[in-house]
Order: C-alpha cells, then sequence, then structure tokens
C-alpha cells in the first residue's frame, strides 16, 4: 500500500480577528445592531471568530455611504477606475495563499480547490473586468452607457470569495458602488478583501460590507437608495426578492438553484466521463448551483459507466479541508447537513438505492460521504428537487429524445453537461437543453470571459464575459 | 500459448473494429486529470516509501552507440549498490542495454537479483524486416536478457496496418520463450491518446507482458496523460480478460518529483496492486542519482553536492 502522509497548508498565514465590525466608507465601524454571531469552521466546529449581524440603520449607513462615493466613482475615467480594478486583482494574487486558506477554514471546501479554482478564477475575474473598464462604449450598449448607481449585492456561501469576484467586479468596472453582504456562515474572505480595498487605495465608499444573515439581506435588497440588486442563492429566497422589488425602479438579476442532468452517451470518452461527473457532483462537496447532480447515462453503457465510476469514487480522499490531498471537505453548515440528510433519507425511502464508497468520516464538523443513488425515477424528490450536496442521482435514457425531454423536465435550467464523440449529436443537444451553459466533454469550467446565468427558476440575468456588463448598466 | 482476445486478431477487420470500438479519450480531460495527480503533496513518510519504491523499479540504462562493456559494468555495479556509502539503499529493479552488451551485463549482475533487459528489434527505429527482428530477439534471449525491450512498427501502425504489428509483435514474443516481453509503442509519434490507447491493446492481445511508452530516442519520451491512459488500458485489459500487464514510461523522467507524480498516478488509476517492480518500471538514467540525492536529504536534513553520486 501506498499511504500518503498528512500534508497539511499551514495557517499561520492568515490572521483572524475575534471580532468584525462592518466595513463602512473605507472604515471598520461598530454596528448599532447589537446582534453578534459566531463563524465556525465547518471541518472542526472551531470558533474563527465573532461577526455582526447588521440592522436597518447599519444597512442605511453603508447605502449612504456608496451613494454619496458614486457621483465621484462613476466620473472617473474608465482607465483609473481599471487602474483600481487591475491593483485588486494583483493583491488578491499576492495574498491568494492567505485568501485560500481562509477561504478553507470558513467554508470548509479542499484547500486544492479554494487553491487551484477559487482563487486563480477570483483573480481572473478581476483582471477580465479591469479590461472592459475603459472600453465600455465598444460593449455594444450604446456610445457611452451609464452605471446605476448603489448595487446590493447579497452572495451565498458556496464560493464565497468568488462569487463576491463576480459581482463587484463588473459593478465597479461599469462605475457602481457596492453594499455587498456575504452570507452569515462565510463572511470572512469578504472581510479580508475589505482589507485589500483599503490597500489598494480604493476611495471610501465604493465598496461596503456589511454582514448578517437574512435579514440583513433583506434591508439591504428593500433599501429605497439601492439602485440594483444583484443575488446569487436559493430559489425561495431569489422569488421573494422578486416579489419585493416588483412595481419598484430597481434592476434585479437573480443566479438560482439547478438540478442540471450530465449527460453520457455510449460513444463517450468514458474515463474522462468519470471525471466530469465526478467533477459535476462532487467538487466543492456538491455546494454548487451548476452541480451536475443528475446523471443521465444511455442504457447500453450504464452498468459499465456505473462500474467506473464506483471504482473512481473508492479513491476520493475525504478529511482534512486544510490537507492537500483532500478531494472531499467538509459540509459547510449543520443546517446544510441537515437538508442533505433528509432528501437522502426520502430517496431511500422512495425507493432509489443508496450507494457510498467506504469512507471513514471524522468525529468532529459536518460531513456526508459521495452518495450515488441508482434506480431513480423522474418522480423522486432527489431526482426533482436541489440537494446542494455530494449526491448523485442516477436515471437511464434509450435515445437522444429521451435525454433532452428528461433533461429538460425540471423547473430550473442552470447547466447541463454532454459527453459524446460525436460533433453532430452534441450540437443537436446543445440546441435543445433548456439551460445556460452545457458543457461539452467537460463540466463544471468557468471562466470571466464566458457569460453563466440560468433559464426558469435558476433566475435571470447574466453573469461574466460581455453579457455581464448589461446588469450593471443603464441600457 | 493462447492469448485472451486472440479472435479479434483473425484479420485486420476484425482487429480495427475492435481497436476503433474502445472508448475515445478526450485530450482536455486527460490531461486535466493527470495534472490534478501532479498535484498530490507526497511529504515525509510517504515521500521516503516512494523513494525506496521508485529506486526498486527503476530500469538503469545506456542506449548509446559509445557504450562499453566496462561502462556496462560500472552500470551494473551501480544497479546493485545504487549508493555505495548506504547499504539500505534497495538495489534497481533492472539494466537496459543493446543486444551486444547483454552477456557482459550478464556476467556482472550474477547472482544479485538484478535483471538484464534487451532492446530489440531494430531499436529505436523498428525499420526492418520481421526475420531480422526475430532473429536479433533470438540473440539477446540466447546472451542471457530475462526482458526484452521491443519497438513496434509505427508505420504500419499509423497506416491501419494493425495486423502487421500484432504478427510482430506476436512473432517476438514466441522468439523471448521464458523472457518478459516489453512492447515499446513509441507514443511520441502516435500522435493522439486514442492511439496510445489502441496500441496499448493491441500490444496486450498480442501478448506484452509490459508496455512501455518511449525509446527515449524521440520527444516527447513518457508524459504523465500518456502514462494515464496506458494504466487505465492495463486495468480495463486486467478486468476484462484475467491477465495482468505491466507498465513502463521511460525518457524524461529525472527528477524525484517526477517519479513520484509517476507513482501517485499508478495508485489511483490502475491502483496499488501494480506498485510492484513486477508490474511497474522507470525507464531512466540520471534520475537514480536525484532519487538517492533526495533520500540521503531525507536521513540526514541534508543536500550532498552532486559529486558524492557516482556518475556511472
Amino acid at each position: 500500500m501506498f499511504e500518503y502522509a498528512p500534508a497539511p497548508e499551514s495557517r499561520d498565514i492568515v490572521d483572524i480577528r475575534p471580532s468584525y465590525g462592518l466595513f463602512i466608507n473605507g472604515e471598520w465601524v461598530e454596528p448599532q445592531s447589537e446582534e453578534r454571531h459566531k463563524t465556525v469552521n465547518p471541518a472542526t466546529e472551531e470558533v474563527l471568530a465573532e461577526v455582526a449581524w447588521a440592522g436597518e440603520a447599519d444597512v442605511d449607513r453603508a447605502v449612504q455611504a456608496a451613494a454619496k462615493a458614486f457621483p465621484v466613482w462613476s466620473a472617473l475615467p474608465g482607465a483609473e477606475r481599471a487602474k483600481y480594478l487591475f491593483r485588486i486583482a494583483r493583491i488578491i494574487q499576492e495574498r491568494s495563499r492567505e485568501l485560500a486558506v481562509l477561504e478553507t477554514l470558513d467554508n470548509g471546501k479542499p484547500i486544492r480547490e479554494s487553491r487551484d479554482v477559487d482563487l486563480p478564477l477570483v483573480a481572473a475575474h478581476f483582471f477580465y473586468y479591469a479590461g472592459w473598464a475603459d472600453k465600455l462604449a465598444y460593449a455594444g450598449f450604446g456610445p457611452d452607457p451609464r452605471p446605476l448607481g448603489v448595487a446590493g449585492q447579497v452572495i451565498p456561501w458556496n464560493f464565497p470569495l468568488l462569487m463576491l469576484a463576480w459581482k463587484i467586479a463588473p459593478a465597479l468596472a461599469c462605475g457602481n458602488t457596492v453594499v455587498l453582504k456575504p452570507a452569515e456562515t462565510t463572511p470572512l474572505t469578504a472581510l479580508a478583501f475589505a482589507d485589500i480595498c483599503r490597500q489598494a487605495d480604493l476611495p471610501p465608499g465604493v465598496v461596503n460590507i456589511v454582514t448578517g444573515a437574512g435579514a440583513t439581506g433583506a434591508a439591504l435588497v428593500n433599501h429605497p437608495g439601492v439602485d440594483k440588486v444583484a443575488f446569487t442563492g436559493s430559489t425561495e429566497v431569489g422569488r421573494l426578492i422578486a416579489r419585493g422589488l416588483a412595481g419598484t425602479r430597481k434592476k434585479l438579476t437573480l443566479e438560482l438553484g439547478g438540478k442540471a442532468a450530465n449527460i453520457v452517451f455510449e460513444d463517450a470518452p468514458l474515463d474522462q466521463a468519470v471525471e466530469g461527473i465526478v467533477n459535476g457532483i462532487f467538487f466543492n462537496q456538491g455546494h454548487v448551483c451548476c452541480a451536475g447532480s443528475r446523471l443521465l447515462v444511455q442504457e447500453s453503457i450504464a452498468d459499465e459507466l456505473l462500474e467506473a465510476l464506483k471504482r473512481r469514487l473508492g479513491t476520493l480522499r475525504l478529511g482534512d479541508p486544510l490537507d492537500k490531498n483532500t478531494d472531499i471537505g467538509a459540509i459547510n453548515s449543520a443546517e446544510q447537513l441537515a437538508k442533505i440528510r433528509e432528501l437522502s433519507e426520502a430517496g431511500e425511502a422512495e425507493g432509489a438505492e443508496r450507494w457510498s464508497p467506504p469512507c471513514p468520516i471524522p468525529d468532529r464538523g459536518y460531513w456526508f460521504p459521495p452518495t450515488v443513488f441508482t434506480g431513480v425515477a423522474q418522480s423522486h424528490r432527489i431526482a426533482r428537487e436541489e440537494i446542494f450536496g455530494p449526491v448523485l442521482s442516477v436515471l437511464t435514457f434509450r435515445t437522444p429524445a429521451e435525454a433532452v425531454e428528461k433533461a429538460n423536465n425540471t423547473p430550473y435550467g442552470l447547466s447541463a453537461g454532454v459527453w459524446t464523440e460525436k460533433g453532430s449529436l452534441m450540437l443537436w443537444m446543445a440546441s435543445r437543453l433548456r439551460a445556460g451553459v452545457v458543457w461539452s466533454n467537460t463540466f463544471n469550467r468557468f471562466d470571466p470571459a464566458s457569460p453563466f446565468g440560468g433559464y426558469k427558476e435558476s433566475g435571470y440575468g447574466r453573469e461574466g464575459g460581455r453579457h455581464g456588463l448589461e446588469a450593471y448598466l443603464a441600457v | 500459448m493462447t492469448t485472451p482476445l486472440a479472435e479479434v486478431a483473425s484479420s485486420t477487420s476484425t482487429l480495427r473494429a475492435f481497436l476503433h470500438g474502445l472508448p475515445g479519450v478526450d485530450r482536455v480531460g486527460a490531461d486535466a486529470r493527470a495534472a490534478m495527480l501532479g498535484t498530490r503533496s507526497i511529504k515525509t513518510t510517504a515521500k521516503k516509501q516512494a523513494i525506496d519504491m521508485a529506486i526498486g523499479m527503476v530500469d538503469l540504462t545506456t542506449l548509446e552507440g559509445a557504450d562499453t562493456p566496462g561502462k556496462v559494468r560500472a552500470m551494473c555495479a551501480k544497479a546493485v549498490r545504487p549508493d555505495p556509502s548506504d547499504p539500505t539503499v534497495p538495489r534497481v529493479a533492472a539494466v537496459c542495454v543493446y543486444p551486444d552488451l547483454v552477456a557482459t551485463a550478464v556476467e556482472a549482475l550474477r547472482g544479485s537479483g538484478v535483471k538484464v533487459a534487451s532492446v530489440a528489434t531494430s531499436f529505436p527505429s523498428g525499420r526492418s524486416s520481421l526475420d531480422v527482428k526475430v532473429a536479433e530477439t533470438r540473440l539477446a534471449v540466447a546472451a542471457g536478457a530475462a526482458e526484452i525491450d521491443m519497438v513496434i512498427d509505427r508505420g504500419a501502425f499509423l497506416a491501419g496496418d494493425y495486423l502487421k504489428v500484432y504478427e510482430e509483435i506476436a512473432a517476438t514474443k514466441e522468439a523471448c520463450g521464458d523472457s518478459h516481453l516489453k512492447v515499446i509503442l513509441e507514443t511520441g509519434e502516435l500522435a493522439t491518446y486514442d492511439n496510445v490507447r489502441r496500441a496499448s491493446w493491441l500490444a496486450m492481445i498480442a501478448g506484452a507482458d509490459f508496455i512501455k511508452t518511449s525509446t527515449g530516442k524521440v520527444s516527447p519520451a513518457a508524459t504523465l496523460p500518456v502514462t494515464l491512459v496506458m494504466l487505465e488500458a492495463v486495468r480495463d485489459f486486467l478486468a476484462a480478460t484475467g491477465r495482468k500487464v505491466g507498465v513502463k514510461p521511460a525518457g524524461g523522467i529525472r527528477t524525484t518529483k517526477d517519479a513520484i507524480k509517476y507513482l501517485v498516478l499508478v495508485n489511483e488509476t490502475a491502483g496499488p496492486d501494480w506498485l510492484h517492480p513486477d508490474w511497474f518500471r522507470l525507464g531512466a538514467s540520471s534520475l537514480l542519482n536525484d532519487l538517492l540525492m533526495q533520500r540521503q536529504k531525507m536521513a540526514t536534513g541534508r543536500y550532498a553536492g552532486p559529486d558524492y553520486f557516482t556518475l556511472d
């Protein structure tokens, strides 16, 4: 046997303060709200820090600061705004190890992913939109597109810093100012980003960070001084926001849930398809809105593929997220773990067959083993509801038409994957799948130049690419 | 001897149908998987274990026109006792030489447990008649080679003449007798991973005991993704036929870091059952000194200069 010795990334590089205030108008301020909550490391349940949960008065203060900064920031020539964004991108690269460790501590995701996926994409996103800042006149939105004003942005806990980048980079490039609320379980990298804004000498009030939970988010999106709302999170909350904003002048983009189909044809590159399935649903513990949570496999290769998949899952390494060889980290919160358990039990109760590789689970922290359900029917809850965990539902199909029908038979439409070596079939499928992203012989690949967003209940608006500018311009 | 799957070699068309019916390899995905496995962090006790494992898998190689019996004898001494100052260092798996130097190596290694491998079949180009190739194989076996590293006819393979390649391998295997046959695919000339997979299966069906990436004379030689595809092939071949075949990346593996990446690849692709010199070899020459240097560093905490390791 060849056992890998523990190879933990050192956490000495991060400096977590015991307690954080709010970042408003370029300063750390004490909140008026007295509510404070602890953020924990989900892998150990160790308390990392205490953060404020901002109240309405605090949110108001942040929106005022952003509104005050807007005339000056939006009047800067695009090339000047670009300088700040390039500077932020470079600081993120310089501090990427620190930020990766911090993200892993607060979120539970493996350091390999925060180091090799999250952080490079975060920096790339800032670099990409920095490049747009002085070229907005050529983006196809008229000769002189104007920013909207104050953007109220609410982001989820699955990719804390990456979602922050997706929100803040285009907003700033277009000349808007920002009030951002990170998720209550993962505030630390957003608070570290506040420090980066100061390090980059970003003018006060251009970026404001208010921490808190649902009530803080509601106060932000419903604040009359906010001109634009961007939300990434659950469809349930997205619906509430859309309802609240109906009839107001606020512009809204929503990036919500998904139940993506990963479709494998009999002529697929099999070994790479197995990798794509693993990457589709077990990447980031399945805490991915565009996760390939439904595997649709052509009947003729179903047994062969499942055998290969199970063999591969036997090599996944679950454990300490800071260990550089860990593949599967911790579930982000006790609440999320309970939801994954509930849905998995429902899957068994409805008659699907459950399988997990032999996989020791640590004593402390929130963990869920990689899980595969076979014999799943379209009507099962595990085939319809977003689990947001490392749980794969396997269904089979016979013809391409059946694959399309099953893939589209969901209220969601965020992403899909198709695996075939036949180009014509790939194009036939891609033109029929109702999903914002269709990956061809790959899955969960992101690039700042590529627009991302959903159909149907997966939301509206696009983030990333030239398309992502539209959400932050008066067009 | 009956080979599993021998019936697919009954004609060019059956062979072609079989090889082209194998699942394709997506280059981007294979590269990404190999790169990801390359990020595994092998430290402390695992690194110690890996270094000794790698030393025991080295096929210490010299394949130069300027080789002399003296040079081969010196290399053999090193193969048996890689670090004269440290008897705990394991011996390497084999030495690999040209056919005319096999007798010298056999003499030098008698009783040591280190095997003698010989390249044959008009190495490295493979451009000769089957009679010459078979004769050369017999010559090397007669001189005492326990392992024969043959090259395939890449021209015939790329032209789609799979039956010709099959027949050459089968004939060489027969000429090997009890000696083991390693089949060099020369993946640097096969151009695509699909071809690497097909050539791997073709060699295994024809009777290869080992499949080997490269001669070392063509660039690129061994790469991680190519080795990944070959490891998948031996894994699937075992499942399909019950016969286990070994894998040998060769050429371009110069550092301990590289060698460890290959071991990780084996461990997580074909599985730990392949982590043995009977099933996995590293064809290399300069790699051994780097392994010795890293081994000593693990023991003493300090790097010794290159002059403390012998240049054989």
